[in-house]
């Protein structure tokens, strides 16, 4: 995954870039610098503009109208509840995880590691279908459910926990280079200080991890909120009751509303935005301070 | 508070970091852990803070048991090898650090605290930097800042891990001074480690000079600096010559000479291994006396500085030997390289060499 | 000794303790329920479960796809991660952090946008239909998406290792006569390959699993644009349970192997680095 590293204080600086020796004729360098910018407007650019371009065609009234429609104003409230529950849960988990993993030495801790990674692997419809599997209603807890009157698959609990699995490892992948990186010197200070195991977590460790932390929380929340393929086979797809917006987005489009489809998708497509402004934002202060780090 | 350390023993996976070490703090003493990294003077310091348990033995207190004790309760100071400083806090708050932990029917008042602190920061002379940054800092007052914050609470002990080690030589030399004085002053019992001799022999009332996890010599500085223990502190402390040799009834024989050895330096005959320190080895033009001397040849002078340093070669010998004489010495020899002298060994020590037996 | 761990930090059993509850909980109960279901199928039910003309189709389709857009991202990512490392332009730093656009852009939304370029009156579409060549609802298609949500993974694994090259190596290089191709090829590509590589799998290992950005473009047409997590959709709708699971658990096996391969990589490619330090 991108990391914090990314914007870490390059090496090779803009002295270098202007010696002769070690940098390319100006005609490469236009021409590499053209065909990367070719590259990222074919896959990047074009899309990003077309959401806002189909989304306006009809005018603003009608997107506007998109927006404040009754199911898609129940989708963006399903998003948003998904994504406050399974941020908060997988953000504990992400700390908990990283400090067993960077502060203590113990057996299976790389196995561990790969199994917290595994969700990244496993394709969102599979995620989707697991549960379905445990919960459906042919599944081990479906006749359970059903004869106690509750609902998890084709209902919000499913959505979350489809949620929750698509963005299990995205703070826990944050935090534990970060903190294996800053050691477990400033802990063992406060403790011969007496701080007890809290103390420590609340005044130390935490303080140190923030701006990593919160980076994962931004890429976590992202991705929660726009997931599609795992919410989707867990939703069935009730309108104004488990749609999400992404869900929300296929249903317009299908039905060939592209107008509404792309209004709804423009909203998303902003939300993204606002994650990657955020992100550069964090990753500047999260470089200011590991620079004020690599000079102690 | 004293400290006594009984039969520790430490391993981390194959590797044995402390083989059996005994050891004793007296108490208001200012204790250096000295040997080569790897030796395992880190871990017996990090053994007495509670920061590792030992595998075997035991850490006492002034007489009580406090192995099993949580590091919280030890009351140490701990002095970290690159300061640990909290990066986030204030200069201040890291001092404070310790007293705002407390739990709240032991915790001092704000004022109290704030009293504390600034005398602190007074006493390792930083007070005008309370409410700077660690990384604002410089290498040597973040050093005395992490001193300040471990004294903060108090402690019966203070250990200190390599306080110097990240320090430029300038820097180093006038805070070994500085903490010498302030130990002076607190007299509190305190252990540092450190793989620099000199810094050993300047600073600390006593030395412990460890190898391979086991202690080789206890003694002040001018203890295992004029009489070491073994061949190993021999070498690790200052500069020396060795021979192979032989010991055959008080004699030692060194390059073809036959040497009559002291009566407390006495081996049992067989293979032994000779050290001359260069500063015991004198240089003649001529002959003179019935002294058992070395033919050399001066290959090469260094004569910058107070001391001169001649590397001298033993006629018919591979062997180099290294002497050091004063200006005035050198000045009245006149010598030039090249030339053939008389070299007159003074305090040959002898012990036996294992590794030829075995 | 009380204290069987050398650490005397706190917290160590109930931070492993939850992470284990946790993700058992959510990761590997749920995840071995695709396993258990699986077994309740014979050899042969299995079988023609996950080996008939279809579903081999939609591997073939899937895996071939996902090839070719890492490939292309392999490529221009790592031009992207030169350009962006070593040269200066007008709107450097925004585009930099729009690299990250399909990381924070869900799946659904780039699906429809690239249908919408891409459709035959599309801004795109539009250009290439005249000449015959149809991209959105084929195989091409799948290949656009596909590397679409490929794209950062090695313009953020390259990068990094781009700007901590040591620029006296290269300067080593120019000094003892090497060009800047050479340079190129026997200093920086070595350096920066495993890397490379690294990104290119992670690009390829998402673009195995991923339905949201494809189904809008693919046209989803059986034995030719129907990719494989269409396919356990499919057979779930239809109530087939176990055949779905059946495909699944192909699928999470192809994962498992690729996730571990991900990690030696990454493994053996820190330990290269630290080694080199």
């Amino acid at each position: 995954m991108s990391g914090i590293s990314t914007t870490q204080f390059s090496k090779y600086n803009a002295k270098i870039a202007k010696n002769r020796a070690t940098s390319e004729p100006a005609w490469v360098r236009w021409t590499l610098i053209a065909a990367a910018l070719l590259y990222l407007s074919l896959f990047l650019f074009m899309p990003l503009a077309a959401v806002f371009t189909e989304a306006l065609r009809k005018g603003v009234d009608t997107y506007i109208s998109a927006l404040v429609d009754a199911d898609a104003l129940s989708a963006m409230k399903l998003t948003f509840i998904a994504a406050l529950i399974a941020v908060p849960l997988n953000l504990v988990f992400g700390v908990a995880a990283a400090w067993a993993i960077a502060k203590f030495e113990f057996k299976g801790k790389s196995i561990l590691i790969t199994l917290i990674d595994l969700p990244f692997a496993v394709s969102p419809v599979i995620a989707g279908l697991i549960y379905v599997l445990i919960f459906g209603l042919q599944g081990w807890f479906g006749q359970w459910l059903s004869d106690h009157d509750l609902k998890v698959i084709f209902a919000i609990p499913g959505i979350v926990l489809a949620t929750i699995f698509v963005t299990f490892p995205f703070v826990a992948r944050e935090l534990i280079p970060l903190m294996q990186a800053q050691g477990k010197d400033e802990e063992e200070a406060a403790l011969v200080l007496g701080a007890s195991g809290w103390q420590i977590l609340w005044r130390v460790t935490l303080p140190n991890i923030k701006w990593g932390l919160l980076y994962g929380v931004i890429l976590t929340n992202a991705r929660a909120m726009g997931e599609f393929g795992a919410v989707s086979v867990v939703s069935g797809h009730i309108r104004g009751l488990t749609n999400t917006m992404p869900l929300h987005v296929e249903i317009l489009y299908n039905e060939y509303n592209y107008a509404a489809a792309f209004a709804a998708a423009s909203v998303l497509a902003l939300l993204a935005l606002v994650t990657l402004v955020l992100k550069s934002i964090v990753e500047w202060y999260a470089a200011r301070s590991a620079r004020a780090i690599e000079q102690n | 508070m004293s400290i006594e350390i009984r039969n520790v023993k430490k391993n981390f996976g194959d590797f044995s970091a402390l083989n059996d070490v005994t050891l004793d703090v007296p108490s208001g003493e200012l204790v250096a852990l000295l040997g080569p990294s790897g030796c395992g003077k880190t871990t017996l310091l990090r053994i007495i803070a509670g920061l590792e348990a030992p595998d075997a033995g035991s850490i006492h207190f002034h007489g009580k048991d406090t192995t099993e004790r949580d590091v919280r309760e030890r009351q140490v100071g701990f002095v970290f090898q690159h300061y640990a400083l909290f990066r986030h806090m204030t200069v201040f708050e890291n001092v404070a650090f310790g007293l705002r932990v407390r739990p709240k029917e032991t915790r001092p008042s704000d004022a109290e605290i704030k009293r504390r602190v600034h005398e602190l920061l007074e006493l390792v002379q930083l007070d005008w930097l309370a409410d700077r940054y660690p990384p604002q800092l410089s290498g040597g007052q973040r050093q005395r800042i992490a001193l300040a914050r471990a004294l903060a609470v108090e402690p019966k002990v203070l250990l200190l891990d390599e306080p110097f080690g990240a320090l430029d030589a300038k820097v180093r030399k006038e805070l070994r001074r500085w903490l010498r004085r302030l130990h002076d002053e607190l007299h509190i019992t305190s252990v540092f480690v450190t793989h620099d001799q000199e810094e050993a022999l300047e600073v600390a009332d006593r030395i412990v000079v460890m190898n391979k996890g086991k202690v080789e010599q206890i003694g002040t500085p001018q203890e295992v600096y004029d009489n070491p223990a073994t061949p190993y502190v021999y070498n690790f402390l200052g500069n020396v010559n060795q021979f192979k040799s032989n010991v055959l009834k008080g004699e030692a024989s060194i390059g073809g000479l036959n040497i009559k050895l002291e009566k407390e330096n006495q081996q049992a005959d067989g293979a032994a291994l000779a050290y001359i320190r260069p500063h015991d080895i004198d240089v003649q033009r001529v002959k003179s006396g019935s002294a058992p001397a070395f033919e050399a040849k001066v290959n090469y002078i260094h004569a910058i500085g107070p001391l001169v340093r001649l590397e001298l070669q033993q006629l018919g010998q591979d062997a180099i030997i290294e002497a050091e004489l004063t200006q005035e010495r050198f000045r009245e020899l006149g010598l030039n390289t090249g030339e053939q002298v008389f070299i007159y060994p003074r305090n040959v020590r002898v012990f036996a060499d294992n590794t030829a037996s075995a | 000794m009380s204290k069987k761990h050398n650490n005397v930090l706190p917290g160590f059993n109930l931070s492993l303790g939850f992470t284990i509850f946790y993700l058992s909980l959510i990761v590997l109960i749920p995840l071995s329920a695709a396993f258990i279901k699986t077994s309740t199928l014979s050899l042969h039910e299995f079988w023609v479960a996950v080996a008939s003309p279809r579903v081999v189709a939609s591997y073939k389709l899937t895996f071939g796809a996902s090839l070719i857009g890492a490939s292309i991202n392999a490529l221009f990512g790592l031009l992207t991660a030169w350009v962006l490392t070593r040269y200066t332009f007008p709107g450097k730093r925004i585009i930099d952090a729009l690299v990250d656009l399909p990381f924070a852009l869900p799946t659904a939304v780039a699906g429809i946008a690239l249908t919408a370029i891409y459709a035959p009156n599309g801004w795109i579409g539009s250009l290439l239909a005249p000449h015959g060549i149809k991209v959105a609802f084929t195989p091409i298609g799948i290949v656009i998406a596909l590397t679409f949500i490929g794209l950062p993974f090695v313009v953020r694994t390259v990068q990094p290792i781009l700007e901590d090259l040591e620029a006296e190596t290269e300067e080593a290089a120019a000094s003892l006569g090497a060009n800047r191709w050479q340079t190129f090829t026997k200093i920086i590509f070595p350096a920066i390959a495993p890397a490379l590589l690294t990104g290119f799998s992670l690009a390829f290992a998402r673009a195995i699993g991923e339905y949201g950005s494809v189904i809008f473009i693919a046209g989803n047409m059986p034995m030719v644009s129907e990719i494989t997590p269409l396919i356990i959709i499919t057979k779930l709708e239809q109530y087939d349970y176990a055949g779905a699971t059946a495909v699944a658990v192909v699928m999470l096996v192809i994962s498992f192997i690729l996730l571990l391969g991900i990690n030696g990589l990454q493994w053996w490619n820190s330990r290269r680095n630290s080694r080199a330090i």
